[in-house]
């Protein structure tokens, strides 16, 4: 799985331009789905017919925090907005790289106190010495994702855009692992969650199933000197109860908590105060969805260090496929 | 319709029914079929086969609403889309009969240091009608009364106007005019859009009508190539061209119809730009997320001074986003799909 992991993170895909992230995804789904297809918000909705069950959504998003370039200016910098949530003080120092190769890094201007180190103050240095030199690599417009390479640990590894990739590489395992589920399952790597869950939302309308599940990373409270979170590395899946976007579904929630605690998976239960999550589209969709989420806990969330263990990724596998082959009944 | 008279009629969020008749009428005379729904959207129509493409632009403007009478006849409001520093010193028209009133502050004189270096904000401000008691206010206007600024449209140089409301008056001018065109090879749902500047509300109910194929919004947008301000901020420069969106706080553009409207522009020479800024956000964001969702992009008008009583923009950058949005949807008669 860790093949998997480094080849899917490493892949391009800041939200709107997931193109790249979406054929890798595809490649590897191919083989085990009976219906493939792409949406107008460029979801890839992979379908693995049942036997007449419910249908059910099991959501990760594909698309990773990044950077626009908005100016380009006299001598060749690169001014940019932000494409979800980018800290400066994390981006202040990173590499950057556009699907055409080409490479960059973050500078500041000068900034005498470190609070007033916005966005604004930054751009990206492609090493061009003349507008025209950097229009020739990058036009305004054009998006770029941290660069930073698969790392493993051991038990753990570390990689950009393990938020959401890791939920893709679950949901992944769980196409190759499922056989005879009762229920059609479509999977929806979706576009557009980091600047306001809006592929999820366009996929869940267009599929309106009976049950939703979104997989995500959520934040842990096991570093030093952590904002109290009861989730932790290696604790588990974590069942979301709620996060500021939605309060799951309560039935489905202990529905989950059921499951795991017949198959013997490790679980831990998730109540995360600040974030939102695709699992409030498609709760939302037409006359309302019952929907839950899968977290896989993650350290270091929107840097582009992102750290997971992986038997909380094997857990949220196992609990994942235990209920495409559960009854859904709750 | 003209522009002068398409910002001179009043249409703050959710009190749209000055200009929204005058569309309508407008829309009657020209022959062009449309309907209206329960939010008051007007969507005329143009063309029956091939991909349904909503252009949108929204009729509301930012403006006042008065939310109480004191007893002495002075009027206290609520800005919608207006900051309070612009605020003072105004004359605005109230209501459908447009009473005329001032918003007032104190004088110089009477103020404190402090006080003439900061902004009131909009609850500590207050329009004059010259009333001198609540009853005598009461006859000419009441709570939840609209007011807008007391604007007179001007060219103040040749091609270069100064408006009330250009933010997006000058987005339904171009969407009438490209009604006057005959559409074949696709379905044009021209929405004029109400609430957009509280949320973009109008423009949501009315794409999940149409659940178009695509959509463009048309809009009067920022532009900042002023005295003092950063040139790598401008965002948008008066003069050089329609303004192409790369991402706002709404959506981000379909690459596919940027790229398709950029080749255009170069292929016939027209003059556009992008918006080079990722803040705010349009029509398109909420047209985007209509049902299943559907690709979309924003072709605007730079405006100085936007969400001000007055804005100054270039008739020529609006000849140009109306020329590219006609290049743009006869190639998708023509056969380009995002």
């Amino acid at each position: 799985m860790k093949d998997l992991i480094k080849k899917v993170t490493e892949a391009f895909g800041p939200s709107g331009a997931e193109g790249s992230v979406r054929e890798v995804i595809r490649k590897e789904i191919e083989p085990y789905v009976d219906e493939i297809r792409v949406d107008a918000l460029g979801n890839l909705i992979a379908l693995k017919k049942g036997k007449g069950g419910k249908k059910v959504i099991l959501d990760g998003h594909m698309d990773e925090i990044g950077l626009m370039v908005t100016h380009i200016d006299d001598k060749g910098f690169l001014r940019f907005g932000n494409i979800g949530g980018v800290n400066p003080f994390v981006a202040l120092g990173q590499r950057v790289y556009f699907e055409n190769g080409t490479m960059g890094v973050i500078g500041s201007e000068r900034v005498d106190d470190p609070k007033d180190l916005k966005l604004e103050k930054l751009f990206i240095d492609i090493g061009a010495k003349s507008k025209e030199e950097a229009a020739a690599k990058v036009n305004v417009g054009d998006s770029c994702a941290f660069y930073q390479p698969f790392v493993d640990l051991g038990d753990r590894v570390v990689a950009k855009a393990m938020d959401d990739r890791i939920a893709c590489v679950v949901i992944i395992e769980v196409l190759k692992r499922l056989k005879d589920a009762p229920h059609d399952i479509y999977a929806v790597f979706a576009t557009q969650e980091e600047v306001g869950l809006r592929g999820a939302r366009a996929a869940a309308y267009g599929i309106t199933p009976d049950v939703g599940i979104a997989f995500d990373v959520t934040r842990t409270g096991d570093t030093p000197k952590a904002r109290t979170m009861e989730v932790s590395l290696g604790g588990g899946a974590a069942i979301k109860v709620k996060d500021s976007s939605v309060i799951a579904h309560p039935a489905l929630k202990n529905y989950m908590v059921k499951v795991a605690k017949e198959k013997g998976i490790k679980y831990q239960m998730e109540v995360l105060e600040a974030g939102g999550t695709d699992t409030s589209a498609i709760q939302m969709t037409k006359a309302g969805i019952p929907a839950g989420c899968i977290s896989i806990p993650c350290r270091y969330i929107h840097s582009p260090c992102e750290m997971v263990d992986m038997g909380d990724v094997e857990a949220c596998v196992l609990l994942a496929k235990a209920l495409c082959e559960s009854s859904l009944e709750f | 319709m003209e522009l002068r008279e398409l910002t001179s009629l009043a249409g703050v969020s959710g009190g749209e029914t000055e200009i929204r008749n005058a569309i309508m009428k407008e829309l009657e005379a020209m022959g062009v079929p449309f309907e209206t729904d329960i939010m008051g959207n007007v969507i005329a129509r143009k063309g029956d086969s091939g991909p349904k493409v909503l252009v949108d632009a929204h009729m509301d403007e930012v403006g006042l609403m008065i939310v109480h009478i004191e007893k002495n006849g002075f009027l206290r409001f609520w800005p919608i889309g207006v900051p309070p520093s612009v605020m003072v010193s105004k004359r605005v028209l109230i209501g459908k009969d447009k009473v005329p009133g001032v918003i007032g502050a104190k004088a110089i004189h009477l103020q404190e240091p402090r006080e003439r270096e900061s902004v009131i904000p909009a609850n500590q401000l207050f329009i004059d009608i010259g009333a001198k008691s609540k009853e005598e206010a009461e006859k000419k206007v009441k709570v939840g009364d609209y007011a807008v600024f007391d604007t007179e449209f001007e060219e103040l140089s040749p091609g270069i106007v100064k408006a009330k409301a250009l933010d997006d008056r000058i987005g339904c001018a171009i969407l009438l005019d490209i009604l006057k065109e005959d559409w074949k090879g696709i379905q044009l749902y021209a929405v004029f859009a109400v609430q957009e500047e509280i949320g973009t509300r109008g423009a949501r109910v009315a794409a999940y009508r149409v659940a178009p194929d695509m959509g463009i919004a048309l809009e009067g947008t920022v532009c900042a190539d002023i005295p003092l301000a950063d040139k790598d901020a401008y965002a948008t420069k008066i003069g050089h061209g329609a303004a192409i969106s790369i991402m706002d706080r709404g959506s981000i553009p379909s690459k596919t119809m940027v790229a398709q409207i950029m080749k255009l522009a170069k292929e016939h020479n027209i003059p556009v730009q992008y918006r080079e800024a990722t803040s705010g956000g349009n029509d398109a964001g909420a047209i985007q997320a209509a049902q299943a969702g559907c690709p979309v992009a924003s072709i605007s008008v730079p405006c100085r001074y936007i969400h001000t009583p007055f804005a100054v923009a270039s008739l020529a950058d609006m000849k140009a986003a109306r020329d590219i949005l006609v290049l743009f949807l006869r190639s998708v008669e023509g056969g380009f799909r995002p």
